[in-house]
């Protein structure tokens, strides 16, 4: 048995609602799990059951070998930021530290002791005496953090923790995140809709989607290997080009091209996607794009125009071309990465 | 500094409205610090005479009463014990059955809530007699049990404290959950606190309420060392000297000057938090 381990965890609302469908999952100690998906797919629902703020409808959470179900919030020994911060108005940074562990009934000199310890971590031993309203959005974060460091918890919990940041903040904050979990050496969950975050946050992933984990892997492995349309459209960005098709004997007809020798005996209706850092310029290519905008990063260029069937189309090239608007461009998929999708089921089939 | 012509109209109402609460109030001091005969013959004075020291040492250690046994000094006593005990158990009792009906998803907590918002229909004047009834089968007549007691149900209140409870984000409660709060402590580390400038404002109110009550200690005593002010009001203007005594007009405004002291005490004391709140918006 791992750490964390869920089983078949299902919630449905008291309206009927069923937010996470039977989901197992395990994490093992140290990791640093993230949670990714649209908002509303019931991410930070299966969080907050770990955290024991929402009752499991069905299945077993076990932490640290314990069965969690029935086991008070405040007995489980995990720690959580929140979106808002939820810091304590009406306490200083220092007592808002210290509120958890003087609940523990730790004495004085030890939670002084551990304050300053998580305060010198997070570099916000200067605001100790400070009211949480006059600190800025990126010292309050920090003081969320501390709360939950200090307590030395089993499992940190986070909710969306950046989404209220400006995003220079939101970038430094993601670093220091990470920087400060592998220091500390905490299991994370991680619950965030942004795939940036996402992908350079976690060790592993979960990808969801309508109260399901459509995919569970490294942040590498879903990104070259989704296994759905839902995670390829989502990993990314820009997002993965689809395009209609048909395959029939190993062979995908899409508008005014084919693929030969697929990798594949799935026929009928199917999607393709190509990702838009995954195609270069050649000559008598097999897609053919005629250029409307082109974005200029300075480090890459994102092409995008449309296709002959006037489908959206975007190409994603390295910032040193120059490349006219309203230009013809000749597309080549680089080394056979497409991924095929069937229509109707979203489910990968090359 | 050039005032425009709508400003100084402001200031003039303003100040006529200051005029209007203040002079009175001077008059009944001043009067009151005059011989009853100078008063009776020349009308209320404006400015200060030189009994003031004589009627108000009368009025506070004279002995009065049919027993002649209470003192003013002790009707304040009474009702200072009283108003302080129905406003410090509304505002306990209110925070926290604003708590349980805002914390505690129960289901009955909304029939439950109206229930208790309907007794604002029913003061304590109309079932005065069931309430004597209770109380004095309680054996709690000609006590402060049973002067506070009767009274220290608050409708208003709970509705305040009830709409602040609504407006702290639920965040704050997993929070403290998460940090090994239980229900106890949550309210008292945290809704207390939160709801300081509440509980002072609420605290005026009710003090203001407890102490200017007039028919509740009427009819619940009859021993005279629970009088309290607003019944010696009455009392003093009553008082009837046989024959040739005249009314003692001096001493009466002295009286009522001083049974203004305790509110305007609480008020001014209470304040001073009330206005730290507010100045400290904490978010």
């Amino acid at each position: 048995m791992s750490f964390l381990d869920l089983k078949n965890v299902t919630k449905i609302y008291p309206n009927g609602t069923k937010a996470v469908h039977e989901t197992s999952l395990s994490v093992d100690e140290g990791e640093f799990m993230v949670f990714v998906g649209p908002s509303g797919c019931g991410k930070s629902t299966l969080l907050r059951m770990v955290a024991g703020l929402e009752d499991i409808t069905e299945g077993d959470i076990n932490l640290d070998g314990k069965l969690m179900n029935e086991v008070d919030p405040s007995e489980r020994d995990v720690a959580m930021v929140f979106q808002n911060y939820a810091l304590y108005p009406h306490m200083n940074v220092y007592n808002n530290l210290a509120y958890g562990l003087k609940n523990r009934g730790i004495d004085k000199q030890t939670i002084e002791q551990k304050v300053n310890d998580a305060a010198k971590l997070l570099q916000i031993s200067d605001y100790l005496q400070r009211k949480p309203s006059m600190l800025s959005g990126g010292q309050r974060q920090r003081v969320a953090m501390g709360r939950a460091i200090v307590r030395n918890p089993k499992i940190f919990l986070f909710d969306e923790p950046l989404s209220n940041l400006d995003a220079k903040l939101r970038i430094q904050m993601r670093l220091e995140i990470k920087k400060l979990q592998q220091k500390v050496g905490v299991t994370s969950i991680f619950v965030t809709h942004d795939q940036v975050e996402a992908m350079t946050l976690a060790d592993r992933l979960a990808v969801i989607n309508n109260g399901i984990i459509e995919q569970l892997g490294t942040p590498i492995e879903i990104y070259d290997n989704p296994k759905s349309l839902f995670v390829a459209g989502f990993i990314g960005s820009p997002q993965m080009n689809f395009l209609d098709g048909n395959l029939k004997n190993k062979t995908l007809s899409a508008e005014g091209f084919e693929i030969k020798d697929i990798n594949s005996d799935h026929e009928g209706e199917v999607t393709l996607g190509i990702r838009p850092e995954h195609l270069s310029q050649t000559e008598n290519g097999l897609i053919n794009l005629k250029v409307d905008l082109v974005e200029q990063l300075g480090s890459d260029n994102l092409v995008y125009g449309q296709l002959k069937d006037k489908k959206d189309f975007c190409y994603r090239c390295p910032g040193n071309q120059t490349i006219e608007k309203n230009s013809n461009l000749s597309l080549n998929i680089d080394n056979n990465k497409y991924y095929i999708f069937d229509k109707s089921t979203g489910k990968r089939v090359n | 500094m050039k005032f425009k012509p709508l400003q100084i109209i402001a200031h003039i109402i303003l100040i006529l409205g200051v005029l209007l609460m203040v002079v009175p109030i001077w008059i009944s001091f001043a009067s009151s610090s005059h011989d009853s005969v100078t008063i009776l013959t020349e009308g209320m004075k404006f400015h200060i005479g030189d009994q003031l020291a004589r009627n108000y040492n009368e009025v506070l250690n004279e002995k009065g009463g049919w027993s002649e046994e209470v003192t003013a000094a002790k009707m304040f006593i009474n009702s200072f014990i009283m108003a302080l005990g129905i406003a410090t158990l509304k505002v306990v009792i209110s925070a926290m059955s604003a708590y349980a009906l805002v914390y505690y998803r129960f289901k009955l907590a909304v029939p439950i809530f109206w229930l208790i918002f309907i007794t604002l229909l029913v003061p304590l004047e109309v079932r005065i007699f069931p309430s004597y009834k209770i109380v004095s089968d309680l054996g709690l007549t000609n006590s402060y049990t049973g002067l506070i007691l009767p009274l220290v149900a608050s409708a208003t209140a709970t509705f305040f404290f009830r709409q602040f409870y609504k407006t702290i984000p639920d965040e704050l409660l997993e929070s403290a959950k998460l940090d090994g709060a239980n229900a106890w402590s949550f309210f008292i580390d945290f809704l207390v606190p939160l709801s300081k400038t509440m509980i002072a404002a609420m605290f005026i109110f009710m003090f203001v309420y407890g102490y200017s009550q007039y028919l509740w200690p009427l009819i619940m005593t009859t021993a005279e060392e629970y009088w309290t002010v607003v019944m010696g009001m009455k009392i003093i203007y009553t008082e009837s000297y046989e024959g040739v005594a005249l009314p003692r007009t001096a001493e009466r405004f002295a009286y009522i000057i001083l049974s203004m002291i305790p509110p305007v005490l609480v008020v001014v004391f209470l304040q001073k938090w009330f206005i730290k709140g507010l100045i400290q918006t904490e978010k």
